[in-house]
């Protein structure tokens, strides 16, 4: 099996997965009808995006295994995606800061993933920036809403925003089979993404009205497997089904 | 915690180039702008149009049902504004 791309694709899946699993979450607790529905739309696009990663990481480990023991069975050092995606909601600044937050790094690195020599990552891809740049427009809206709004929307965006800084800097970090994928003209080079990434998050905060924080100490681990307290009950409700019945389908 | 409601918009879909805008719904939004992103959210995510149109509904002059009588059922009672008049060969389908 080659477990340098096998790693890798979890590398990407893994971020929509734990994404989408919290915005999932928010159906029915959405702050109005209409941005529950949206919040429920953003996250079966990256469920959408997500099968099509653990399907082709099935098919690349070859072993019988399939997405959803890929998806719903694993350890939870054995995902790797990034410790901002599995930081809970909040509340509706935090979930639209750390959307934001991710999605400017997602099309960046959507946008690279294209031109993979990977021709199935580079299709997946290409399927997917439609949805992320959605994405993009909705969640930088909220923050130039919430930030540029009143002064109680604008600390709760502020608030948001300085407590999930620590996890932007993980976004631009390397795994070994990363760098691998890099050599071999199939992975994304993600340190060179970093510069305009914080020209973009920050245009945006700027238009907002909110400050650009300055702190320089940045979290990391969830690449190599390592999470915060979060995601184990975030792992134990996506789970949960799996888990207690096993193999049950519907 | 004082919740004031955003204001009600009415959405228009187009569903297909050459077709016309027809309502599909009503929605709540801040303004026009998040107006139009909720209807994307709310009425087109499953390819249902090609062209979106909100209005905020306050704008909407609409009649009053109580002066129904006044305003249409004079028009009832004179068949002849109607068509109806015509025999339709069989093979005109779908009048």
């Amino acid at each position: 099996m080659k477990e340098n791309l096998y790693k890798y694709i979890l590398g990407i899946a893994d971020n929509s997965l734990i994404l989408g699993q919290r915005m999932g979450a928010l159906t029915g607790h959405g702050p109005s009808l209409e941005t529950d529905i949206a919040c429920t739309n953003i996250s079966l696009d990256l469920f959408g995006q997500v099968r099509s990663y653990y399907q082709y990481a099935a098919k690349t480990a070859g072993d019988g295994r399939t997405e959803d023991d890929i998806a719903m069975l694993r350890k939870e050092r054995e995902y790797v995606n990034v410790l901002l995606v599995e930081q809970p909601n909040t509340d509706f600044a935090y979930t639209m800061a750390r959307q934001f937050l991710f999605d400017v790094y997602h099309l960046l690195f959507l946008n690279e993933l294209q031109k993979s020599k990977d021709l199935t990552l580079s299709a997946i891809a290409s399927k997917s920036i439609k949805e992320v740049s959605y994405h993009q427009r909705f969640s930088s809206d909220w923050i130039k809403r919430l930030g540029d709004g009143t002064n109680l929307s604008h600390q709760k965006m502020q608030d948001a925003i300085d407590a999930l800084w620590t996890y932007t800097d993980e976004l631009f970090h390397q795994t070994q089979a990363d760098k691998v994928m890099v050599k071999e003209g199939v992975g994304v080079d993600v340190t060179k993404l970093k510069e305009t990434y914080y020209k973009q998050v920050n245009e945006v905060l700027e238009e907002a009205t909110l400050s650009i924080p300055e702190s320089k100490y940045f979290q990391k681990g969830g690449k190599e497997g390592i999470h915060t307290e979060h995601m184990g009950y975030l792992l134990s409700d996506l789970q949960y089904m799996q888990r207690t019945y096993p193999n049950m389908e519907w | 915690m004082a919740t004031k409601n955003w204001p009600l918009w009415e959405v228009f879909v187009r569903s297909k180039n050459g077709l016309e805008h027809r309502h599909f719904g009503s929605l709540h939004a801040a303004d026009a702008e998040m107006a139009l992103e909720n209807a994307r959210d709310v009425y087109t995510r499953r390819n249902e149009g090609v062209s979106i149109w909100v209005v905020e509904s306050k704008n909407i002059t609409a009649s009053n049902p109580e002066h129904n009588g006044e305003m249409f059922e004079p028009a009832q009672d004179k068949v002849y504004r109607h068509p109806t008049f015509y025999d339709l060969p069989d093979e005109v389908k779908h009048m």
